[in-house]
């Protein structure tokens, strides 16, 4: 099953401005919920997502509780070449899931 | 000695007092106003924020405090010159100020972001740019949230 999921387009031309959303499966427990014991739930999140596009970090995002579970993020970048941008998602008690998608420039 | 007129008069006074927003207790929401200000001052330091130039979207009414789309987007050319360095959203009244913090580079082509975030209480969420001139710009929305976030105790 994927744990995370990143649309963005096949192609573009050159210069364009491209949308992306990534999407990755996680329950982002804030560390503020109690069992029906009270023992307070401990913290489990997404802390840090890069998104890197032939080696350039685009942009690198820091992930707080507030953050819904299934963290949804949108954000933009500039096609400039063909090639393979990596995302990566680090988390609470070694959670790490990196995907890779490419891009056709003309 | 109360009589009935004047109990029914601070009867009346009592109901109407309540604020439409009191999820957390008055003291409570104190300490997190005074967390968000610190909050504030480790993302701008001494430097003045001013507002504009930022766009905050969020839906001004939300039935369900745990899922709520938030948009953010700077008007910025996004050139190596002038850019968006980074975008921070603050809560006032969330148990941790802090939401989101993006980091941008001039080939993110357009200062923009969109995710969900979790909201504790009715109250005004902040966004925060930070310019590569150095200056800090924001925007401001106010939310009112009918069922909190972080009210469900973990039903597990």
């Amino acid at each position: 099953m994927a744990r995370a999921v990143v649309t963005l387009p096949a192609q573009a031309k050159r210069g364009e401005i491209i949308e992306i959303k990534t999407l990755a499966q996680h329950a982002m427990e804030t560390g503020f919920r109690r069992t029906q014991t009270g023992e307070l739930i401990p913290r489990d999140i997404i802390r840090r997502f890069t998104c890197t596009y032939n080696g350039t970090e685009i942009c690198r995002v820091d992930l707080h509780p507030a953050i819904a579970a299934n963290p949804l993020i949108a954000f933009n970048t500039v096609a400039t070449e063909s090639g393979t941008l990596t995302f990566q998602w680090v988390g609470d008690n070694g959670y790490t899931v990196t995907e890779i998608a490419s891009i056709r420039v003309e | 000695m109360t009589t009935r007129r004047e109990f029914l008069v601070l009867a009346a006074a009592a109901l109407a007092a309540p604020t439409a927003d009191a999820q957390i207790g008055p003291n409570q929401a104190a300490l997190r106003k005074a967390a968000y200000e610190d909050a504030l001052r480790k993302v701008v330091g001494d430097a003045q924020v001013r507002r504009g130039r930022v766009k905050l979207q969020l839906p001004p009414l939300i039935d369900n405090g745990n899922s709520v789309p938030l948009s953010v987007a700077v008007e910025s050319p996004m050139t190596d010159a002038d850019h968006v360095k980074a975008i921070h959203v603050l809560t006032e009244k969330n148990p941790l100020p802090d939401v989101v913090s993006v980091r941008l580079s001039p080939r993110a082509g357009r200062a923009s972001l969109a995710t969900r975030v979790r909201l504790a209480d009715t109250q005004t969420v902040t966004a925060i740019a930070q310019l590569s001139d150095g200056s800090f710009w924001s925007d401001s929305a106010e939310v009112v949230v009918t069922l909190s976030a972080c009210l469900e105790e973990g039903l597990i």
